[in-house]
């Protein structure tokens, strides 16, 4: 019997590697090491995080498909490798204060903080379904242990079963669409489906067409789009705060990089079917997600959620608009929207105070005469949500936008144009509160070295982004061009 | 003579399905999912996927049912016997349930009246089902074969963290 291993090429998946083994090492670290603090744990997760990091800049600019068609190292995934790691990096800083204080400081935590991030960059590295599908799962696995994390809380309980019981439907759906579209093509491997999918493609084939409506559904819950949005607030509102932070940024962009790949790069050839319902999916998101926003006074993270929901409206345009442009504009935004939201969410950590049983806007209030700067950095994430210039998240929807009009969908860029202007109200309510109302008693507090260093990094890369965003936009858009292959 | 044992048995997965979900005893249940299984297992028997029949029989009839079985043993059955069901969406998910059967009715419909749009059957290799399944595995599929070990490790360290007494730290 013939039996030929495929070729191993351990310094292409580098950055998993390191991941991983540092997970692996914070966990024996933690069991083995008497007396060893959170902070050191979460200081080795920053450091493998760094190594790969520099890793992944290492391979930038080589283009291989490796493990016999298994995962791709193109700019594309590196691109998307930076964001991931940007994120958890983020959200490991803003941890260390939070688990302190809600008493469940455990090397666990920044474990399947980094398990999560492998998975979401198999999935943006993934070139055949299956590899994506186990990206997938490994990053909601990880996640749903995190949203319950709190197990004493009866909130961060619901969180986890919410997004357990939905997640497992999602996964249903994708698996399901999986098994049509390899019943279809007879594979799994993307280039194999582009090919088959754009000759025997159309309403002719149904089974294509009804594996990519699944994974249509699959992608549209793991990115909360409406309406596969149900779960969102509770589960945002219910975790740990610093992973509602995790889940709305890296998450949401490990699902974004394989929607990405999956539909602009296999199935194009069938655009005319799901840029349709990738249209609704859109204005549905923005639209519902806005006006659910506005009425949120109860809770800070409530709000935080529907606006992650509107947020996904944008992305979904700027997928929806295609080519190097809409692509770019993509990565451009979530890069982004992981500096402002991260950024919101770590100031939320910081007032929020422990336990974290009052989030309304009215504690907010005259925030800005207590914690002058606290206030001044949370004014600063919410216009970039909003999209003020010049912020990152200006520039962000202006690309998304022109990438819209320039793929000649000029009613849904109005709709977009429409909808930050209407987020305006909830995100500068939260401003009048800060800066306009008297102060109420919040208790002292000194934040901690990491949450300083996590803000100022967040604030450092909203501005940045917002005042120099050529070299950026450049950069997603080779790795898009690295994708589509033009 | 294969097509009267496919039709046996489907009807029977069919069946069994339906007495999964209509019996009110969590028990009756579990016993009739297993026999869905054991249905199902008959089936890749008959397309000749003898390791898929195996590994159906073995992790899902066998390790899967072991742990149903758990549950309701530690769950009160004579307490969640008493309890009535509320299903207040069922017309909205009757209808919505119709409008997929429809769907999946034109899915089959549709490939059955073009069966050139699908591609050729793998032939069943000379050497063994389980043989070529192993191959598979351990070169086309090496990649996700051994990234399936982050995934159970990172779902066992979670469900230890989720269902641990007291974590001492």
């Amino acid at each position: 019997m013939n039996f030929v291993l495929p070729e191993i090429d351990l310094g292409a998946i580098a950055p998993q590697l390191w991941l991983t083994a540092t997970a692996i090492l914070v966990l024996m670290v933690q069991a083995f090491v008497p007396l060893v603090t959170s902070r050191s744990l979460a200081l080795l997760s920053i450091i493998g995080s760094l190594l790969s990091l520099v890793a992944t800049l290492g391979l930038w600019g080589q283009e291989a498909v490796l493990f016999s068609g298994m995962i791709a190292l193109d700019t594309f995934s590196l691109f998307f490798n930076v964001v991931f790691l940007l994120g958890a990096i983020l959200t490991v800083l803003i941890s260390v204060e939070y688990l302190e204080r809600e008493q469940i400081a455990h090397g666990e935590y920044f474990a399947l903080v980094l398990f999560a991030t492998v998975g979401m960059m198999i999935m943006a590295a993934g070139v055949d379904l299956i590899a994506i599908f186990i990206g997938l799962e490994i990053l909601s696995l990880s996640l749903y242990v995190l949203a319950g994390f709190m197990r004493q809380v009866l909130r961060s309980n619901e969180s986890a079963m919410k997004y357990f019981l939905l997640g497992a439907f999602a996964t249903g759906f994708f698996l399901y669409g999986i098994a049509l579209l390899y019943g279809a093509t007879g594979s799994t491997n993307l280039d194999r489906i582009f090919l088959i999918a754009g000759e025997r493609g159309g309403w002719g084939n149904v089974l294509v067409m009804g594996g990519m409506g699944l994974l249509l559904v699959g992608f549209g819950f793991k990115v909360a789009s409406v309406p596969f949005h149900m779960w969102t607030p509770d589960v945002y509102e219910g975790a740990p705060t610093p992973i509602s932070a995790f889940m709305s940024t890296a998450a949401k962009a490990g699902a974004f990089a394989a929607f990405v790949r999956v539909f602009l790069y296999s199935l194009p050839g069938l655009a005319a079917s799901w840029a349709p319902l990738l249209a609704g999916m859109a204005v549905l998101s923005m639209v519902v997600g806005t006006l659910l926003a506005l009425v949120q006074r109860r809770n800070i993270k409530r709000l935080l959620a529907y606006s992650s929901i509107v947020h996904v409206g944008y992305l979904l345009l700027g997928l929806l608009s295609g080519g190097t442009e809409g692509g770019a504009s993509v990565l451009f935004y979530l890069l982004a929207y992981t500096f402002m939201q991260v950024g919101a969410f770590a100031v939320v950590v910081y007032l929020g105070g422990q336990g974290e049983d009052d989030l309304s806007l009215a504690r907010f209030s005259g925030v800005a005469v207590r914690h002058p700067v606290a206030a001044l950095a949370f004014s600063l994430f919410l216009l970039s949500l909003a999209g003020i210039p010049p912020t990152a998240g200006f520039v962000g929807k202006f690309y998304i936008f022109s990438a819209a009009i320039q793929a000649g969908h000029i009613g849904l860029a109005v709709v977009g144009v429409l909808t930050s202007v209407v987020s305006l109200y909830y995100y500068l309510g939260v401003i009048v509160f800060m800066y306009m109302r008297d102060p109420v008693d919040l208790p002292e507090r000194r934040p901690s070295a990491a949450l300083v260093t996590a803000l100022a990094l967040a604030v450092a890369g909203t501005v940045e982004m917002g005042l120099f965003p050529g070299s950026l936009l450049d950069l997603a858009q080779q790795s898009v061009a690295s994708l589509l292959g033009s | 003579m294969e097509q009267f044992f496919f039709f046996l048995f489907a009807a029977g997965a069919v069946i069994s399905a339906l007495l999964v979900i209509s019996r009110r005893n969590v028990m009756h249940c579990a016993l009739f999912l297993v026999l869905t299984f054991f249905f199902v297992a008959a089936i890749f028997v008959l397309l000749k996927a003898e390791f898929l029949a195996a590994v159906q029989v073995l992790v899902y009839a066998g390790a899967i049912m072991v742990l149903f079985t758990f549950v309701i043993f530690l769950v009160h059955i004579p307490r969640t016997e008493k309890i009535r069901q509320t299903f207040r969406q069922k017309n909205l998910a009757l209808a919505l349930g119709l409008l997929l059967g429809l769907e999946v009715a034109y899915i089959l419909y549709g490939t059955m009246a073009a069966p050139a749009s699908l591609p050729a059957a793998a032939p069943v290799g000379a050497v063994g089902n389980t043989e070529s399944f192993g191959v598979a595995l351990f070169t086309r599929f090496l990649f996700p074969f051994e990234v399936v070990s982050v995934l159970l490790l990172a779902a066992m360290i979670g469900a230890i963290v989720l269902a641990k007494k007291e974590i001492d730290r």
